[in-house]
């Protein structure tokens, strides 16, 4: 197996330390908290614990990252 | 897909949507969206088929950014496959629409669908025919981490903790949960379909043991040393 820089591994473990929302409410969310952050505006305190659950779970981080790129041109 | 948390934290937009709350203003691409999606005969169907557009251009774009993890599938393979997430996350828009509340951008709303879809296409696909790793009987951090003297010193004692919370604390459910995800870097939604589960069942099952490792941690007197080796950095 890779062997990994021990900050990412422990990191991956123990998850965030911050309270954070489930992969439900941050589907539900992920629209609203991508507009805000285009629009400049503070979506991690509009939104609470969506970023936390991102920093926590690499399956919707992957599709904010997408959301986020995708948002930002115009169809 | 249902609301919930799993921390502390509830976000005021999670209140289900009432008579009484006032709708937001929509822009006028998101209004012409809903008006045209909620008519009748052809201008609905053009609004569907614009709809469909939109949605393949958005499956496309994630296709296109994982087309490296699946160097030995074809380029009409991975058409087919957006395709086929258009058309699922076509349905999933359909029947959802009265849940839009027009708090982000129609368009904004509808990619999320068409991604969400071809991710977990995509992440099943790029394991189809392997096995997750069986679990092991003993657990070695220390093996997986990739430990300079420097970090060994630092870390050391956090792994050892982390490794004696994973052997003693968790269930064995928790367990194959947490090595699978953490460890071995199964996608979560592959996990899920291997399980018969959901990715928000696991993903509680996944929360759930991180707080146990992390109480762990501070029982044994490790939790200033973890809040200055990992949440500073």
């Amino acid at each position: 197996m890779e062997r990994r820089d021990p900050r990412t591994l422990l990191h991956g473990l123990l998850g965030p330390a911050a309270p954070e929302v489930s992969c439900d409410t941050c589907f539900e969310e992920l629209d609203r908290y991508v507009d805000l952050e285009l629009a400049g505006e503070d979506a991690d305190a509009a939104i609470p614990g969506v970023r936390a659950h991102l920093e926590g779970c690499p399956a919707c981080r992957e599709e904010h990252e997408s959301l986020l790129v995708l948002a930002a041109e115009r169809p | 897909m249902s609301t919930s948390t799993v921390g502390a934290v509830h976000p005021q937009s999670n209140a289900p949507a009432s008579a009484s709350v006032t709708p937001e203003p929509l822009d006028p691409d998101t209004q012409t969206w809903l008006d045209d999606l909620r008519s009748d005969g052809m201008a609905r169907d053009a609004a569907i088929a614009r709809l469909h557009a939109l949605l393949l251009r958005a499956a496309r774009f994630e296709v296109g950014r994982r087309r490296a993890t699946l160097p030995h599938l074809r380029g009409n393979e991975l058409d087919d496959i957006a395709m086929e997430a258009a058309d699922d996350a076509l349905m999933s828009v359909l029947r959802r629409l009265d849940d839009f509340r027009g708090r982000s951008r129609f368009t904004t709303w509808v990619y999320k669908f068409a991604l969400l879809e071809a991710a977990v296409k995509l992440r099943k696909r790029s394991w189809q025919g392997r096995e997750i790793p069986p679990e092991p009987e003993t657990w070695n951090l220390f093996a997986d981490a990739r430990l300079g003297p420097q970090a060994e010193v630092e870390l050391g004692e956090l792994l050892r903790g982390v490794q004696n919370a994973i052997a003693v604390e968790l269930t064995p459910h928790q367990r194959t949960v947490l090595v699978s995800l953490a460890i071995d870097g199964v996608p979560i939604d592959v996990l899920a379909d291997r399980l018969g589960s959901t990715r928000g069942a696991l993903y509680k099952t996944l929360h759930d043991a991180r707080r146990k490792l992390r109480a762990s941690l501070t029982e044994h007197g490790l939790g200033l040393e973890l809040e200055r080796r990992l949440e500073e950095s």
